[in-house]
């Protein structure tokens, strides 16, 4: 029962970084309220991924497969961004 | 998913004790003769009938696109637009570039050769998921469906780009029509690629490394990865145009304070790499040619791989030069500039390494050499005046002038659609088991190339001269060179004609082609033709590098 | 996806590994369009707050911060529901495995009743476009055109995702799925889930949280 355990954990750990997402959001402004909020969230894709998604059993093949899309959102955010942080 | 317990009705050799056992005289029928009903077409699952269905339907499409280019290129003959009104002329060029585009173009090259190819190239039975991909043809149809109602209940007018916001608030047309009928065929794409990629990975036969995939493999991989990971962000842009237009939930919308060029970067983020979509094929299938041509292995094989997958990736920073002149920050337009012409490095590797395969081979000049040798050429001059346009100063002056338009018709008409008539002649004795006749095949390939040239070459200097695209009337001291374009369309048009003509015949009256007609060396080469329903008896064992030739005392 | 499994693989596979692999690739590339899908509607996002802040700030305040908590809570344990159902299919515990599903699609039915009361309070309240009776201004209607855009598309997924376990569980309830040799399916049904759980997360700070 090992893994129901360690899912319990993840689980609790979910809703505890959901409940600091909240608070934060009551303390910072600006920038650092996004940044906080999307790394507190980037914190839980990472843990839904790499236990509910199981991808810490997967080899590597898989595991490339299921992030190697980042890159290209990463393209497409970024560039589309630059373009918005740049205009005259 | 699966009905392999329940379906007796004919014996698979998975079945039986022994795996490569597969002599019964119904396995060995040709995959064209298994079965005759047309239940046994519409729902095969056999990725070989699957590429037949898409050649079928894409052949199709391919003619009323290209209708729609003849009356343009008919009412272009006079200044004054005489055959077509305004909204008429609108209308036939968002057609052709809508039906050329999504319903040709990006289908072409992979649905058909790659769906019948790749799993006979990789030594395995079928595709990863034959059932997904009988759907992708089923989704195709239906957004096919829907652009033939566009065409019946009148058609849109706003290019095949649906730039906002002429698409959202001003266009009278079925935009949403539209914007539905792109949206389903994007489905379609996806899941093509979605197939491919995981075919690559898991269904290479024992022996076939990544060092040994045949190139138009690694090509439609990478085509693969853009289908993938573009086509979701058309779906979208067009989700929010359709927001726009039924709910009024304006997104781009500038009188709230939105921005249109938002919508132009989400659209050009898929459709610049949608270019390479349908070039990579095309740079796959020419690869293959050159070798077969030269009977020598491809000169730098490990670059001209890696430069397909060079040019997947980066086909996706390049975007922002389609919106040089559309108010883009200057100083993202320098970098997207940059990064344009990176992309000329892994295209030129192609080119060059094409030159050194062929060069000392023994060259036939087979109808489908003639097709890769005319691809080369009007690339090298598609690629180049590609250049011209990425650089900022000089777009300035050519931005949507008729030099654009002769630009990405060099890439799309003059090297894809010769790529896919090559593929089609090289691999048609495969597909159908006879030969054709050669000496119509190299008149075909020269009407094709002097057709197209004499079609777009005049439009370079329309375009650097003024002309602006998509107008049709025009000032009456370019009537000369519209005049000569459109002859050329009239070549072409018969140029394209001509190979149905003589494949048809081939059908009926060509000659058995046996195994291996022009002795090449790709494991589809080792399987009767045409192949049989299982592709092979047993799984293949792959032992040496592809290209071969010189083990064979080939030079 | 419920019918008996074939004890050998099937067409065009070798061995059963090799299928399930190959089905777990797919679905993770399945899931990458799905990714880049809602890249697009994060594009548009960041543009507003990044040209808009301070409207996007305001319009942000507006929304119902804890009706969004909660439905994120919700969709967090329906996701955890979903990773439980995997590991007792793994085990061979059909009737656990369903009961862990059936609490998933019931969780995934309570986010949507609350997405439907949040956006009925919204329609109330004057906040949505669609309401005719509604003065907002030009960037508050902005935001919230992006915002139903964005929960509605992440809304429909939710309802194929719901759909999807539905299925699961009638294939579990059936007998159409023995366990454990097909606990494959029900893993990659979850991945899907986990997804939209996955994009929800994402949306509920950018979309509800901007101070």
């Amino acid at each position: 029962m090992g893994r129901l355990l360690s899912l319990t954990i993840v689980w609790l750990a979910l809703l505890a970084l959901l409940a600091l997402t909240i608070v934060a959001s009551f303390v910072l402004t600006g920038p650092f309220s996004l940044v906080a909020g999307l790394s507190i969230a980037a914190v839980k894709v990472v843990l839904i991924y790499w236990f509910f998604m199981h991808l810490r059993e997967e080899d590597g093949l898989t595991r490339l497969m299921a992030i190697a899309v980042l890159a290209w959102l990463a393209i497409l955010l970024l560039l589309t961004v630059a373009d918005y942080a740049t205009r005259a | 998913m699966s009905e392999a317990d329940a379906r007796p009705r004919r014996p698979n050799p998975d079945d039986m004790d022994d795996r490569g056992l597969s002599e019964t005289p119904i396995e060995r029928v040709s995959y064209l003769r298994a079965g005759h009903t047309l239940r046994s077409w519409l729902l095969t699952t056999d990725h070989k009938r699957i590429a037949l269905l898409y050649l079928i339907s894409i052949t199709f499409f391919f003619f009323v696109g290209g209708s729609a280019a003849a009356l343009m290129r008919i009412d272009l003959l006079t200044p004054e637009g005489d055959v077509l009104s305004n909204e008429g002329y609108n209308r036939a060029f968002t057609l052709h570039g809508v039906i050329m585009v999504w319903f040709f173009l990006i289908p072409s090259i992979p649905a058909t050769f790659g769906n019948f190819l790749l799993p006979l190239m990789i030594g395995a039975r079928d595709l990863a998921f034959p059932r997904l991909n009988l759907l992708s043809w089923y989704i195709y149809m239906l957004g096919g469906l829907f652009t033939l109602l566009i065409l019946i209940t009148g058609g849109v007018d706003t290019g095949w780009t649906f730039y906002t916001p002429l698409s959202s608030m001003f266009a009278n047309g079925k935009v949403v029509l539209a914007a539905t009928a792109v949206f389903i065929v994007g489905f379609s794409s996806i899941l093509t690629g979605l197939n491919f990629i995981v075919s690559v990975h898991k269904l290479r036969c024992p022996g076939m490394g990544w060092g040994r995939l045949p190139l138009f493999v690694w090509s439609m991989y990478a085509t693969a990865i853009v289908l993938v990971l573009a086509t979701p962000v058309l779906s979208t842009t067009l989700v929010l145009i359709a927001a726009e237009r039924l709910f009024g939930l304006g997104v781009f919308d500038p009188e709230l304070g939105g921005d249109p060029l938002l919508y132009q970067h989400l659209f050009w983020f898929y459709s610049h790499p949608a270019v390479y979509i349908m070039v990579l094929p095309a740079l796959g299938v020419v690869s293959e040619l050159v070798a077969s041509a030269a009977r020598k292995t491809v000169f730098g094989y490990r670059f001209v791989a890696g430069s397909s997958l060079a040019i997947a990736a980066i086909g996706f920073l390049v975007w922002g030069h389609h919106m040089f002149v559309a108010g883009q920050s200057m100083y993202a337009s320098a970098v997207f500039s940059f990064l344009s012409l990176a992309v000329a490095v892994p295209s030129g590797i192609k080119v060059y390494n094409w030159t050194a395969t062929l060069y000392k081979g023994q060259v036939s000049l087979d109808p489908q050499c003639l097709f890769a040798m005319g691809f080369i050429g009007l690339f090298v001059v598609g690629g180049m005046t590609g250049l011209i346009l990425a650089m900022l100063a000089i777009d300035v002056h050519l931005h949507d002038t008729y030099f654009v338009v002769a630009h990405f018709h060099y890439i799309m008409v003059g090297g894809t659609v010769s790529a896919y008539f090559g593929a089609l002649h090289y691999w048609w004795p495969k597909m159908i088991g006879r030969r054709f006749s050669l000496v119509w095949g190299r008149l075909s390939a020269l009407l094709i190339f002097f057709g197209f040239t004499l079609t777009f070459l005049p439009q370079f200097l329309l375009g650097y001269l003024g002309m602006p695209r998509r107008y049709h009337v025009y000032d009456p001291d370019f009537q000369v060179l519209h005049v000569l374009s459109s002859a050329g369309a009239g070549i072409l048009a018969v140029a394209y004609v001509l190979p149905f003509a003589y494949l048809f015949h081939s059908m009926r009256y060509g000659e058995p082609a046996g195994d291996n007609p022009w002795g090449d060396t790709g494991l589809e080469w080792t399987v009767p033709s045409p192949p049989p329903k299982h592709n092979f008896d047993s799984i293949p064992t792959v032992t040496g590098p592809p290209y071969d030739y010189a083990s064979r005392g080939e030079p | 996806m419920t019918m008996p499994a074939p004890a050998r693989p099937e067409e065009p596979y070798v061995s059963l590994d090799q299928q399930h692999h190959a089905d777990k690739l797919g679905m993770f590339v399945f899931l990458a369009t799905e990714i880049m899908l809602f890249g697009g509607v994060f594009a548009a996002i960041f543009y507003l707050r990044l040209t808009h802040s301070e409207a996007f700030v305001a319009a942000s305040r507006a929304l119902h911060v804890w009706i969004g908590a909660a439905n994120t809570a919700v969709l967090l344990s329906s996701s955890f529901a979903v990773a439980l159902a995997v590991a007792f299919a793994r085990e061979g515990a059909a009737r656990h495995a369903r009961n862990c599903l059936l609490a998933a699609v019931a969780l995934g039915l309570a986010f949507l009743g609350l997405k439907a009361w949040e956006y009925a309070s919204e329609y109330g309240e004057g906040l949505l476009p669609l309401n005719p009776a509604s003065d907002l201004s030009d960037l508050h209607q902005l935001f919230m055109n992006v915002y139903l855009i964005a929960t509605g598309l992440h809304a429909i997924h939710v309802t194929i995702g719901i759909g999807l376990l539905g299925f699961l569980v009638m294939g579990l309830g059936r007998g159409h799925l023995s366990l454990p040799r097909r606990a494959i399916v029900i893993e990659i049904g979850g991945l899907y889930w986990h997804l939209v759980d996955a994009i929800w997360v994402l949306l509920y700070p950018v979309l509800y949280l901007a101070r």
